[in-house]
């Protein structure tokens, strides 16, 4: 394929340029927010978080409010019985967590149900539609953004420690419990202010795609977020292309382009050589 | 008294319907050297994470370092407070190296909002060097042997530059050269820096003859305390553990 060959002219239109940026910023800040997630194992409180945000939206169509406010209250709301059912929970976290889930697909279901009338707005929410996000989106989207990456500038100390040595964080005096719940409050914002572009079923992949793969790549924190952001964006707009070449979801093609690069990173992960944890047993 | 920098006064910590510590008062002298053992279950940890914050007190009061403790007061003082727990079992992909986890040990002091100093740097180098790990700053935390990841936890406890050091079983599960190591390691610290230290075994073996208290542990209660001298006898261990046990020739005779 020539460069000669190729239609650019697409890019002149201002739905386009709003799905580039949209695929820019939601890149960004759902990879980092990833890191995060995949660095503590923590992806089905992830997953957990991004149908919360989808069954919060839903509500607000059906009773009429803002979609992106009821998303918010619901995210924010789930990550705070996750964080401490996750911590200490009386069940096994993976139950509740289960349940939790479970609950909140129903919530969406619910909600979807209940609403009258066509329900293409609330379909949108499932796929996401990255080609329709307005300018208020990409304000709000890059706000989001700009906050996230930040806070991870002004607590990237505090957020490594959390992170790797949660135990050890907090037995150094470092507000630890106070990290972890922001990190968490973190996701919540990320995956509601990328919903509408990317989709509540879809957004937990680019969460987890980007950053799952620069994990199989790197020893270094800062080099691991720097590649899962541009693996986020680079699966945004690549899938973005996609979409229009192919005439197919949006959505879709951004987290299958993720999915490859997961795939193409494990595969060629210098980690697949790495020795496991040698633990010598008591001798003697 | 000035010298006491560690008072226990009737403490009582409950995990749900587990009674882990019942009633235990405990003081500890500026410098002191105290083994805590006891069979599992006997509540050791537990009264570590009561002198760190981290352990819930439902009864009784306790004072660490002259300010007593409370949720506000346990943060700033677990700055002050070098913990090392028993090796976990990380994993191996874990994007953070030595050098950066010894770091840790300084981010409570630095505070939020300031980043590491190159002293700071020199000083997790020294202290790298010190413990014999210098050659393994860059590796992958995840990569290290049982003995290589405690000597980094204790290289990250002692860039805290800490007054009281907590070592929870820091030698269980590495093997006996590795276990030797990081007792004399221990030693060689607290002659250097005289810092008051509590250390919990359940095995014996590993008890440093440094000791210059043993505190005998058994359901959640101080069961009986004294020189290492009268508490290692095999009468009163056999009595501690509910079965025979007989002095290991690592400890006895005791050096003080």
């Amino acid at each position: 394929m020539t460069g000669a060959g190729m239609d650019f002219s697409i890019l002149q239109y201002h739905f386009m340029q709003n799905a580039i940026l949209a695929g820019l910023f939601g890149g960004i800040t759902c990879s980092v927010v990833g890191v995060f997630v995949v660095t503590m194992h923590l992806s089905f409180i992830g997953v957990c978080i991004a149908h919360a945000a989808f069954a919060g939206a839903l509500l607000g169509l059906w009773l009429g409010f803002n979609p992106l406010i009821g998303a918010l209250l619901f995210s924010l709301g789930s990550a705070a019985i996750i964080g401490p059912v996750a911590d200490r929970g009386e069940l096994n976290p993976d139950t509740s967590i289960g349940i939790i889930f479970s609950l909140m697909l129903g919530l969406a279901f619910l909600f979807m149900g209940l609403m009258p009338g066509a329900r293409t707005e609330a379909l949108n929410l499932f796929w996401g539609s990255i080609l329709t996000v307005t300018q208020q989106d990409i304000i709000f989207l890059a706000a989001i953004t700009g906050a996230i990456v930040g806070l991870v500038v002004i607590f990237y100390k505090e957020i490594q420690a959390v992170i790797c040595h949660r135990e050890v964080a907090l037995a150094v005096g470092i507000p630890a419990t106070v990290i972890f719940y922001g990190l968490l409050f973190s996701t919540g914002v990320t995956i509601t202010a990328s919903l509408q572009s990317i989709g509540g079923l879809l957004i937990y992949c680019l969460i987890l795609n980007p950053a799952a793969a620069a994990y199989q790549l790197t020893y270094s924190l800062k080099r691991m977020l720097l590649i899962a952001v541009a693996f986020g964006v680079i699966s945004c707009w690549a899938g973005l292309a996609a979409s229009y070449l192919l005439d197919i979801p949006s959505g879709a093609a951004i987290v299958i382009t993720s999915a490859i690069i997961f795939g193409l990173a494990t595969a060629f992960s210098p980690k697949r050589k790495v020795k496991g944890w040698q633990q010598i047993p008591l001798t003697g | 008294m000035d010298n006491i920098v560690i008072k226990i006064q009737d403490a009582v910590v409950s995990y749900r319907e587990d009674v882990a510590l019942q009633g235990v008062s405990l003081e500890v002298g500026k410098g002191e050297f105290i083994g805590i053992i006891g069979p599992n279950g006997a509540g050791k940890t537990t009264l570590l994470t009561v002198i760190n914050g981290l352990g819930k007190l439902v009864h009784g009061q306790a004072w660490v370092l002259g300010s007593r403790l409370n949720r506000r007061s346990s943060i700033n003082l677990r700055k002050r407070i070098g913990y090392v727990a028993q090796v976990e079992n990380i994993d191996p992909r874990l994007p953070i190296n030595v050098r950066e986890t010894v770091m840790v040990g300084c981010y409570g002091r630095l505070g939020l909002f300031r980043r590491p100093t190159r002293a700071q740097w020199k000083t997790v180098d020294e202290v790298l060097e010190m413990v014999g790990m210098a050659h393994l700053s860059q590796r992958p935390i995840g990569h290290l042997s049982g003995g290589e990841y405690q000597r980094a936890a204790i290289a990250r406890a002692l860039v805290q530059q800490p007054e009281i050091f907590l070592l929870d079983e820091p030698t269980a599960s590495i093997d006996r050269k590795a276990q030797r190591e990081i007792l004399s390691l221990i030693q060689l610290i607290h002659k250097e820096y005289h810092t008051t230290t509590l250390f919990v075994t359940h095995d014996l073996r590993t008890l440093p003859p440094i000791c210059q208290r043993l505190i005998l542990m058994k359901d959640g209660k101080i069961w009986q305390q004294g020189s290492p001298e009268s508490m290692l006898s095999e009468e009163v261990l056999s009595q501690l553990y509910g079965a025979p046990v007989s002095v290991p020739a690592e400890i006895a005779p005791v050096q003080t």
